[in-house]
């Protein structure tokens, strides 16, 4: 356990002793805090003109679950830039034959690295969401079904944070680690378009393994366990290829 | 206190370790010999349980390098040949962080760190990033890191390698300082370094061991052949009378010129019967020729380059003059 926290800390303070860490709050913030102000934008409009007919809108629905999906999709795109280091960057400088050649184990290291990038990202979106506060000063949002989209947000990143770390194994090179992660981060999100045009049996398959169905449940505030399930389980494929992969590195070496 | 038998390690084509088996005890300094790409990293590799080896065994204290890596990696503190800095932590950070990672108690930290950095003379740049330090500095920071949890072995890879010479005076001084608490295993390919300050040589080239011997009985080895560096001490060198001078020194067999006349000055290999040690009758003989003796050593580079089975660059020149001549 102290091992791990070892590790975690150790890449926590790694991300903010660059001005990695700060640009990714500051980039995540910015361009949440846009989709923020055009989302209450059209909601304003559009709550007038539903108030003229005498009908009413929800908050939760027209503004929390699409800025949710929101979150949801740019952290596809920034995810790879907070993974593509905790490996290569180590194998580059060579303080990798350090890490291996102390008395922790693979699994403590590789989780420690995860959980980093797992606080990393919460932290992103912790910060993102201060805009959410603005609703309830204004409005009546329901808490529950916003905090489960929270916890889809943490579980989809936990899933992805992994499959990148896995990546980041692989090569001494940032650039080709975050591409890579990049690259397999958009196809898990754009494999369900096939569903729109097949039903054969490949086709269903695609789509399940995307990662967008399985996000739109929490985002409309659901807790589906088959969801969850699809989450833990690309997590620990992701972890256990990490720790498979540090294995052979250590046979190739 | 380290224990190696037939190691061997395989690459998909070559051989980088081939059977070597050595032991070493508890307190020596060690000397591992052989020119670049010997397989002396991947040796070291293999003990700090970087890498498996592919056949063989090595054990440290008593555990098992494949069975027991944990209890190994405990005990071993390790300098690879670049030292393994984050360059974007402080010394004090960086110290802090190997030390949680050896597994010192959280309470007995602080103090650890502060001992290392004032054992390896690192104390006044603690607060600074590893990216603002000088190569020595470095190389230091490097060393606190292998002894921070003050293991029973230490292994370093070319220790010295890309230091300048009052620093590496400074290095070796720190490693000697060292040994006695711990087992040292130290790699090279100069050796220089090996007369500086170990025990034991282990000499290997090609992935093969080639010799184990004490310094001493290295040293007795290259008794027989001597390099000397001779000057007038006044007026122009007169050749043949210098050569004869050696030559008719009791106990010298042959004598070789190394290297062409520079400067007023020449070289000689000289070798003498076996077992014999002419270095004195030699000194005596030459000062005796009102000739100046700039030089004398005994010829552990023979040695070297015969067990490491490379030509020396420099004989080669020598073997051609002595045709024409």
């Amino acid at each position: 356990m102290r091992n791990i926290w070892t590790i975690c800390k150790k890449e926590m303070k790694s991300y903010f002793s660059s001005p990695v860490g700060y640009l990714l709050l500051t980039m995540f913030a910015l361009i949440i805090g846009f989709f923020f102000w055009n989302v209450v934008g059209y909601f304003a409009m559009m709550g007038q003109r539903q108030m003229q007919m005498g009908g009413n809108m929800n908050v939760n629905e027209f503004v929390v679950r699409p800025l949710i999906q929101n979150m949801s999709v740019v952290g596809l795109f920034l995810i790879p830039l907070i993974t593509m280091r905790l490996f290569a960057e180590e194998k580059r400088q060579g303080t990798i034959e350090l890490l291996l050649t102390s008395p922790i184990s693979d699994i403590e290291m590789l989780v420690g690295k995860w959980l980093s990038a797992v606080f990393m990202y919460g932290a992103m979106v912790a910060f993102a969401s201060i805009s959410f506060f603005f609703l309830f000063a204004y409005g009546n949002p329901d808490l529950k079904p916003m905090l489960v989209g929270f916890l889809g947000l943490m579980l989809q990143a936990g899933a992805l944070l992994s499959l990148g770390l896995f990546i980041s194994t692989t090569t001494k090179n940032q650039i080709i680690a975050g591409s890579t992660t990049f690259g397999v981060s958009l196809l898990l999100w754009t494999f369900e378009w096939v569903a729109g045009y097949e039903t054969a049996a490949w086709a269903k398959v695609m789509s399940y393994i995307s990662v967008i169905p399985h996000f739109e449940s929490f985002a409309r505030g659901v807790i589906d366990t088959k969801d969850v399930i699809y989450f833990v389980s690309l997590t620990f494929l992701g972890l256990f290829l990490t720790a498979r992969s540090l294995e052979s590195l250590r046979w190739r070496s | 206190m380290i224990r190696v038998e037939g190691l061997t390690k395989r690459y998909a084509q070559n051989l980088a370790v081939d059977r070597i088996s050595f032991e070493v005890e508890k307190g020596r300094i060690v000397g591992f010999l052989g020119p670049n790409g010997a397989g002396k990293t991947t040796t070291m590799r293999m003990l700090t349980c970087y890498m498996p080896p592919s056949a063989g065994k090595a054990s440290v204290a008593g555990f098992d390098c494949v069975s027991q890596p944990q209890e190994v990696k405990k005990r071993i503190g390790y300098l690879p040949e670049t030292p393994p800095l984050y360059p974007d932590m402080t010394v004090d950070e960086y110290l802090l962080f190997v030390g949680a990672l050896k597994g010192i108690p959280a309470g007995e930290l602080a103090r650890r760190v502060s001992d290392v950095e004032e054992r390896c003379a690192v104390a006044d740049v603690k607060a600074k990033l590893i990216s603002k330090l000088s190569k020595g500095y470095r190389q230091r920071v490097g060393l606190a890191q292998a002894i921070i949890h003050n293991p029973d072995v230490l292994i370093l890879d070319e220790p010295t390698s890309g230091l300048d010479p009052r620093q590496i005076m400074e290095t070796r001084d720190l490693i000697k300082g060292l040994a006695g608490d711990h087992t040292i295993i130290l790699s090279t390919h100069i050796l220089q370094e090996v007369e500086a300050m170990c025990e034991q040589v282990i000499v290997i080239a090609k992935g093969q061991l080639r010799a184990i011997e004490t310094l001493d009985s290295l040293i007795a080895r290259g008794v027989g052949a001597v390099d000397v560096e001779i000057e007038p001490r006044e007026g122009e060198l007169n050749f043949p009378m210098v050569k004869k001078v050696l030559e008719q020194t009791p106990g010298v067999t042959t004598v070789t010129q190394t290297g062409e006349v520079r400067n007023n000055r020449v070289r000689f290999a000289v070798e003498s019967s076996a077992g014999h040690d002419a270095r004195g009758d030699i000194a005596r003989a030459v000062v005796g020729a009102n000739l100046n003796l700039n030089e004398l050593r005994s010829g552990l580079e023979k040695i070297y380059l015969e067990l490491t089975g490379t030509t020396p660059a420099a004989a080669v020149p020598a073997a051609a003059e002595e045709t024409e001549a």
